[in-house]
């Protein structure tokens, strides 16, 4: 099947100016009044950014304001999660995708470390048990 | 019935029948007053009819020193509420579309936040003015039920747009039908009660002034 | 969408097998995806996504995972009556496969028209036989209105039965329905005027169980699905509004999510389709823009993968997900502008209003005159004598 792309489009005249839409801008003040939580109680903070109503250019807006950090990760389990560490330390960029590579959530987290980065505990165990079996199946060669 | 039917109701046919009601209500009582004129001066005119009418057309929006010494609470409530009244029906982006849609012609209307605060101003000015009229024993005793009437009508009105606004009432459709219904019910009463002084008055300050203006005499 | 055609194909249902599963040996979806090789992580990353779909804020992840390990494959079943499939095409057409098929393949769709590989009487003793296995405990999907009971049957009826006789038979033993869709919700475009069949929604027939509606024309693929898994996750019916839709979806109105807002509340207008101030991307209210009284989740969610929305591409919104918005004005005047020609009426009263107030003016003055003409003098002696 051809793709939208495909289609031979032609716009005639010189595109109007993106707009500004002023929609990042209290985003960032959530992000701040989320930010002064960590530092204060030590409490994270998940905001859904699928749930703002963003207009075109709103959201690469809201990147350019939150820059980008030193760190960045990215997590394979059911299709790839990109983690980006903003130029505020503590404010990450999470970005789920699903095995076809399409965004289903983009979140901003404002922790320490990403709830998604730390090892679940449950898997602590599983993960002791079996490294335990390795060593014995060694030993026992 | 169902919210929708009503709105839909509110919008066309009662509205067309309101419409209907106050234009031929209110052009028969004032092309009765013109129709009659006025009797004929046959004295010499000393200055202009015409100027001295349109003279005190305008003057009298100016609050009277002595009216306002006398009873200030009155003329300042009063004309806050009538300045927020006619802002917000004549100023409001959806009344805008609506005179448009009706009478053809267009002019710019105010940001939402500022009618939506004239709204509240005028609200509270409109209370006032009952509470006043309640309290104050003279006014109680000349008040007639006509007056509690168009106090009414004019309140609602204002009310139920300022809560279909803020989506107080739910569902929406039921909101704006509500208010579009009241405005409906202030159309159909006008013509018939005190309310027709919202084109009367003008009517009469011009005879007035033409009068004096004929005279030579300053007013 | 081969991923989330039924779970138990209907063919599959035959008599000869087992007895059917109840809804209580169903496996959990915890266990169902630990099979499937989901790692814990990958858990979490679901629910994060499922909460997104849920309109449920993130933080909310933990609690959907602590009561999805634990949640049961409800058994559905899906009745299409007087619809256009388009309700179908948008639940299919979803771009996020991952989380949608998630869920799919976690409720066992064990009947639908469209999706099902069964036909004929293999289809319809699939509906039955879900219905005797899950009794009390399915839920009843419904895209579509049907004529009502007093209007001819003949107009809608699925292998001889008519959409009416269905619809009651299946939602006897329902735990709830679902009306997908503006036309199962509130009649939708069956029912706009004249209603020739004689349509009417879900909720004018069934009063007894409860009723979810997820209208528009059609639903966001996200709210379908959204829906089926919150029920899925809680386990009871979602916090509903004035008709019956989910507040998490329905809960703002299109205009109060708007990122066009700003220019509303600025009075920057959008005047024709190719002007300006539409291509600066201003307020559509005058170009009739149903935003203001239209409840759903656009703005935010958007369609197609997230890329956009109607509003975002230029269109006006129609207010596809209240009732009746087929005959609710026409869809490019303004919300304020009423249908009918006023300016006509006005004109038409106008006149009749001129010609009885110069009627009556012009009457009192004649007898005016003529009381002047009429008038006889009298002097003091006259008067005196006549006393």
């Amino acid at each position: 099947m051809a793709s939208i792309g495909d289609i031979p489009v032609q716009v005639e005249g010189a595109p109007a100016a993106p707009a500004e839409y002023g929609n990042a801008l209290p985003v960032l003040s959530e992000v701040r009044h989320a930010l002064a939580q960590l530092v204060d109680g030590g409490e994270p903070t998940q905001i859904d950014l699928g749930a703002m109503p963003f207009g075109p250019g709103d959201e690469d807006r809201l990147m350019a304001l939150l820059g980008s950090g030193e760190v960045t990760a990215s997590v394979n389990a059911l299709g790839l999660t990109r983690i980006q560490e903003t130029a505020y330390r503590g404010v990450w960029i999470v970005e789920y995708l699903n095995t076809d590579d399409q965004r289903v959530a983009l979140h901003l987290e404002i922790a320490t470390v990403p709830q998604l980065l730390r090892s679940p505990p449950a898997d602590l165990s599983d993960a002791l048990a079996a490294l335990e079996t390795q060593l014995a199946a060694a030993e026992a060669k | 019935m169902t919210a929708m039917d009503f709105l839909m109701l509110t919008k066309g046919p009662l509205f067309q029948a309101a419409l209907a009601v106050f234009a031929l209500g209110m052009l028969v009582r004032l092309v009765e007053i013109f129709v009659l004129g006025r009797a004929h001066n046959y004295a010499a005119p000393r200055g202009s009819a015409v100027l001295g009418g349109l003279r005190t057309t305008y003057k009298r929006f100016e609050p009277d020193p002595g009216t306002f010494k006398a009873a200030p609470f009155d003329v300042v409530v009063g004309m806050i509420w009538h300045i927020g009244f006619i802002v917000a029906l004549l100023l409001f982006i959806p009344h805008v579309e609506l005179i448009k849609s009706t009478f053809g012609i267009a002019w710019p209307a105010l940001p939402n936040p500022v009618v939506d605060a004239v709204t509240a101003i005028t609200l509270l000015g409109l209370l006032a003015a009952l509470v006043h009229r309640l309290a104050h024993p003279v006014k109680r005793f000349l008040s007639t039920p006509e007056d509690y009437l168009i106090w009414g009508v004019t309140f609602l009105v204002m009310l139920t747009g300022w809560l279909a606004y803020h989506r107080i009432i739910n569902p929406y459709p039921l909101a704006l039908g509500i208010h579009i219904l009241a405005a409906e019910i202030f159309l159909v009463v006008l013509p018939f009660t005190k309310l027709t002084h919202i084109f009367t008055a003008f009517v009469a300050r011009y005879y007035n002034g033409a009068i004096f203006g004929r005279k030579g005499v300053q007013s | 969408m081969a991923t989330s055609s039924p779970q138990r194909p209907a063919g599959q249902s035959a008599p000869t097998m087992d007895p059917p599963l109840g809804p209580i040996q169903r496996p959990t979806l915890g266990e169902s995806l630990r099979r499937n090789g989901v790692s814990r992580r990958g858990f979490l990353k679901f629910c994060a996504a499922t909460a997104s779909m849920m309109a449920l804020p993130p933080s909310m992840a933990p609690a959907i995972a602590a009561a999805l390990e634990t949640a049961r494959r409800p058994s559905v079943i899906w009745l299409s009556f007087q619809e256009c499939t388009g309700c179908t095409e948008s639940l299919t057409r979803s771009f996020s496969p991952t989380v949608e098929n998630l869920i799919l393949d976690t409720i066992s769709l064990d009947y639908h028209h469209t999706l099902q590989a069964a036909a004929g009487d293999a289809a319809e003793h699939a509906r039955e036989e879900a219905m005797r296995a899950n009794a009390g405990a399915y839920l009843v999907v419904v895209d579509g209105s049907l004529p009502g009971p007093k209007a001819n049957p003949g107009h809608s009826t699925i292998a001889g039965i008519s959409n009416y006789d269905m619809l009651m038979e299946t939602v006897a033993d329902a735990a709830a329905v679902i009306a997908v869709g503006s036309c199962a919700a509130f009649g939708g475009l069956p029912k706009a005027d004249p209603n020739p069949s004689g349509a009417v929604a879900v909720q004018d027939l069934v009063k007894d169980k409860p009723v979810i509606n997820v209208s528009g024309c059609p639903p966001l693929p996200m709210v379908i699905t959204g829906v089926l898994a919150q029920y899925l996750t809680f386990g009871k019916l979602p916090e509903l509004d004035e008709y019956n839709r989910p507040r998490a979806f329905f809960g703002q109105s299109i205009h109060d999510r708007c990122y066009r807002r700003p220019f509303y509340d600025k009075g920057l207008f959008a005047e024709t389709f190719d002007d300006e101030g539409a291509k600066k991307g201003w307020c559509l209210y005058r170009l009739g823009c149903k935003g203001p009284m239209t409840y759903n989740a656009c703005a935010t969610m958007k369609w197609n993968g997230g890329s956009s929305w109607p509003v975002e591409s230029g269109a006006p919104c129609l207010g596809c997900s209240e009732p009746d918005f087929w005959d609710a004005g026409g869809f490019y005047d303004a919300l304020s502008v009423p249908p009918g020609n006023s300016g006509e009426m006005l004109l038409t009263a106008g006149a009749a209003g001129v010609a009885v107030g110069a009627g009556v003016g012009l009457l009192a003055r004649s007898k005016a005159k003529s009381a002047e003409k009429q008038h006889q003098t009298v002097t003091a002696e006259q008067l005196e004598q006549k006393l």
